[in-house]
């Protein structure tokens, strides 16, 4: 659409830059203060400089926070995105089943996130779960409080069950609008199951496969509450992931200076990677488009 | 019909299975389709972990950590009683309702003309503004919880509805400007013309004319909006200490003071779906066209 | 190419239809000849697309069968009845040039590599896209786009029929003569079996050797322009096609005679309709002269179109238009007389023979 140059929109933007800056800047710029200082409490504040961002970039705590963080988002991005268009292929396109489908699928997306963490921690118990009791009568030696990989596996498994149906409502939306005309011209064309899927569905669902992937994400790259509730980041620190680490320091240890630093950094990681995923997705179209 | 025509017959029932929405509309091989067994296998998979907190809410806790059962046998109201008769259990309700209500509204209140601005004007270092607002929803709350905490202490904000709302308009503005903006974008621009000229003012056309038209997209952001703030939980538990607590925060604390009572656990968490169950109901029929988020 | 039958079709897109009216195709029984030219006309609604639809095998009839010179293909899928169909709104598979686009129905039904390119680029010289095998479809105009859907039908050159639903409807008038001269020309120069759906009577009448004019789920005409226009066997025939359309006045006959209030009408014949039926008689504006003498009408509006003019008016109570010459006189208090050969009894809207 073509936009006529007006700088008097600026008022209209102003109002959402004035909370976003209250609530945005503010805050940035004081984590930004917090990371060049050190302090001994008592509110003295002592010029520190580079140093905290230095000793984060060489702490282990820290780039084993942030490879777990990265191994979390790739697997579940590994999963959730194929598995979310699988299903949105073979939902119900008319009838009863759509609105019973859209409902009870988009129901875990409105579960608070720690009462996510905790139903799964409830159903997973061994000794009053059903996951937990069942998997223990199949003689699976199972138990996500010990167990780093069961720990692992209760986490993913959590989070394919939290987040898959917005991949599915998502791709979902990009199919049913593509008109039955496709279809038929497919279908005359002699056209197999999967070239329908590469030539017709996939290019359809591009956008809002690229706003799936990003806020997939940058939301499984923030995950806390979840795991905390479930793990608390155990066993040992096998499911610390950056954000539970950064609170704990943050909160728990008071260390300001360091958890300031490692937020910029954590910050700057998610900004990265999502502009790297926005820039090639949106490439990828361009690509089509030419 | 010779052999030949059955072969081929046959060889597309195998092909028309898979093929939901064109097969739909076969009368002749519409019959041995079995893709509805895959949404249903995951909503199966969806709904164990939640029957299975149902199924607890209306345990003892004597069955719950002694006998192991698929359904109550010794059916009980008493963990929604415990409850309803405690005003720090049901006022933590309140809480979250009222600051996801004026998160929802504030977020919208403020989106809505600047979304029109990106929608309709091109001007000084819009694309970069645009871009900046969506890093606001990049940026892990963790890494705001501690800033925040102090800069609500210096304006006397803390444990404030007020101040979890403003605090979760961090990734809501910047995710509720993008959906409308994009539905913004679906709407002619002559509409805007026809409507100067007939004599209507910026703001009386906005909302008497254009608001209706995105209605759906209003919708929508609106549903985005609650979704996130009802669910977050590390931003509105760090901001509030009691007057405002939400329940899912309240939830946390009671179970680690009385460690062991499953029942009151497991009802406490079917009443924090409830309001999130009501919300997708009422807004089913926009689901499907409202996650193409205006224009696929 | 192959002639088409379809044999009593009938469908209904209720699961049990039950009524008459439950059906949005009422019953079809008729005959494509191999290598015509045909126009399904009619308008919204009328199941001219469904009727389409059900020849591609998209949607499988209710009742009745369908088939491809005498073979039955009534339960045969789409892919295999080898026809090819062209839509309403252009559909292209976006992320492959053009080449591709056309290549694709070859390469799924298994066609050498090298018989590809040849055929491809055959059909891309009679489709005039030669230039443009490289570039990606997404990027061409609405009319392109129309032509790579034709041509993926012409690519397979042993195709049944080709079927085109409203294939104008998103080009530009300009080009909408074109395309339409283009598609003519394919028809003369291969002889394909050609079905085109349309609501328009300009493009069925330019395009059709024959046409099929629908109305309600039914057939009402089958015939050419010619026959449509001088001989519509249906009220709704003449007052679809021709503009403006049939003046239909409510009539009572007696033996040949036809009274329209207190005038008469002499007729050649009497129709053998009952006496219970509705009667009417149709006469076209070009068949009504306007002059000093016959039946009274009160004069309503006079529109100037260029050519000639239209005189709109009241007989009897009945709207009704004549065309006149543009340099005519009209009188003051005009009368109307109707050209014997332009007229036609219908009963119960349906065209009566007159029987002297």
């Amino acid at each position: 659409m073509d936009r006529t140059w007006n700088n008097k929109a600026w008022f209209l933007v102003l109002p959402v830059l004035v909370l976003v800056a209250f609530s945005a800047i503010i805050p940035l710029m004081t984590v930004v203060n917090y990371s060049v200082q050190d302090t001994f409490g008592n509110n003295q504040f002592f010029w520190a400089g580079l140093d905290w961002f230095d000793d984060t970039l060489h702490s282990e705590r820290f780039w084993a926070a942030l490879w777990r963080n990265l191994l979390f988002s790739g697997i579940i991005l590994a999963i959730e995105i194929p598995l979310g268009i699988f299903i949105a292929l073979n939902m119900p396109k008319r009838g009863w089943g759509v609105p019973v489908c859209l409902v009870l699928m988009a129901l875990p997306l409105l579960i608070p996130w720690n009462v996510v963490g905790t139903i799964w921690q409830v159903f997973g118990r061994v000794d009053i779960g059903l996951l937990g009791r069942t998997l223990a009568s199949l003689g699976i030696d199972y138990n996500y409080v010990q167990d780093p990989f069961d720990a692992w596996a209760t986490i993913v498994v959590m989070d394919v069950w939290h987040w898959t149906s917005l991949v599915v409502l998502l791709c979902y939306a990009g199919l049913v609008s593509i008109p039955d005309a496709y279809y038929q011209a497919a279908r005359i064309d002699g056209a197999s199951r999967w070239s329908v899927f590469r030539f017709i569905q996939l290019p359809k669902m591009q956008r809002v496969l690229l706003i799936a992937v990003l806020l997939r994400f940058m939301d499984s790259f923030m995950i806390y509450t979840e795991p905390f509730v479930v793990t608390g980041g155990g066993p040992g620190n096998e499911t610390t992931f950056l954000s539970i680490d950064l609170v704990k320091m943050a909160i728990g240890q008071f260390d300001v200076g360091p958890a300031a630093a490692m937020s910029l950094i954590y910050f700057l990681i998610v900004l990265l990677v999502s502009y790297v995923f926005y820039t090639v997705m949106t490439n990828v179209g361009k690509g089509a488009e030419q | 019909m010779s052999e030949q025509d059955v072969a081929s017959g046959t060889k597309a029932v195998g092909r028309s299975m898979t093929s939901g929405k064109v097969a739909s509309l076969n009368r002749t091989r519409s019959t041995v389709r079995l893709g509805w067994l895959v949404p249903t296998l995951y909503i199966l998979f969806l709904m164990l972990p939640l029957y299975w907190l149902i199924n607890m809410s209306f345990k003892t806790n004597q069955e719950i950590t002694g006998a192991f059962s698929l359904w109550p046998r010794d059916f009980t109201w008493r963990n929604y009683a415990v409850i309803f008769s405690d005003p720090s259990w049901y006022s933590g309700y309140i809480n979250s309702i009222i600051y996801v209500v004026l998160n929802t509204v504030i977020s919208l209140a403020v989106a809505l003309p600047a979304a029109y601005a990106f929608s309709r004007y091109r001007f000084l270092g819009d694309k970069h503004l645009f871009f900046w607002l969506l890093t606001n929803r990049m940026a892990p709350p963790a890494v705001f919880a501690l800033p925040f905490f102090q800069l609500y202490s210096a304006f006397g904000l803390i444990d404030t509805h007020i101040a979890v709302a403003l605090a979760h308009c961090l990734f809501n503005v910047p995710l509720a400007v993008w959906i409308l903006e994009g539905f913004m974008s679906g709407v002619p621009k002559e509409i805007d013309e026809t409507a100067y000229i007939d004599g209507y003012s910026f703001p009386r056309f906005f909302v008497r004319i254009f608001m209706p038209l995105i209605a759906s997209g209003i919708g929508v952001a609106a549903f985005f909006c609650f979704m996130f703030s009802w669910v977050e939980l590390l931003l509105a538990r760090t901001l509030t200490t009691t007057a405002a607590k939400p329940i899912s925060a309240i939830m946390t604390r009671t179970v680690s003071a009385s460690g062991l009572d499953w029942g009151v656990l497991a009802a406490a968490g079917v009443l924090t779906i409830i309001p999130g169950a009501l919300v997708i109901y009422f807004v089913r029929n926009y689901i499907a066209k409202g996650f193409a988020l205006g224009r696929v | 190419m192959a002639r088409i039958d379809l044999d009593h079709i009938r469908h209904s897109y209720l699961a049990n239809p039950e009524r008459d009216e439950d059906y949005a195709l009422k019953e079809v029984h008729h005959t494509f000849a191999d290598g015509g030219a045909y126009a399904l006309l009619g308008p919204s609604g009328c199941g001219k697309t469904s009727l389409l639809n059900i020849i591609s095998g998209l949607v499988p009839p209710t009742r009745g069968r369908v088939l491809f010179d005498g073979a039955d293909v009534t339960d045969l899928p789409t892919e295999n009845r080898n026809i090819a169909q062209v839509f309403q709104f252009p559909v292209i598979y976006d992320t492959m040039t053009v080449f591709d686009n056309l290549a694709f129905p070859l390469r799924n039904r298994g066609v050498d590599e090298a018989d590809v390119k040849r055929r491809v680029n055959e059909t891309l010289e009679i489709i005039d896209l030669a230039n443009w095998a490289k570039k990606r479809a997404q990027g061409l105009t609405a009319d392109q786009k129309q032509k790579i859907s034709l041509g993926r039908g012409l690519v397979r050159q042993d195709v049944n029929a080709i079927l085109f639903d409203e294939p104008l409807t998103v080009i530009d008038p300009h080009m909408k003569w074109v395309l339409r001269s283009q598609l003519k020309q394919l028809h003369k120069r291969f002889g394909y079996t050609m079905v085109y759906v349309t609501h328009d009577q300009t493009e069925a009448l330019t395009f059709a050797d024959s046409v099929v004019v629908m109305y309600e789920g039914q057939v009402v005409q089958i015939g050419t322009p010619a026959e449509l226009f001088e001989r519509p066997s249906h009220t709704f025939v003449g007052y679809f096609i021709g503009s403006p359309g049939m003046n239909v006045l409510p009539v009572k006959m007696q033996g040949a005679k036809a009274h329209l209030g207190p005038h008469v009408i002499e007729l050649p014949g009497a129709p053998k309709a009952g006496s219970g039926a509705r009667l009417e008689l149709g006469v076209r504006p070009e068949y009504v002269r306007v002059g000093d003498e016959g039946m009274p009408i009160q004069l309503q509006a006079v529109e100037d179109i260029g050519r000639h003019r239209i005189v709109r008016g009241t007989l009897e109570g009945s709207d009704i238009a004549a065309i006149v010459p543009e340099h005519q006189e009209l009188p003051s208090e005009p009368r109307v007389t109707f050209d014997p050969k332009g007229i036609n009894i219908y009963a119960d809207s349906w065209r009566q023979t007159l029987e002297a």
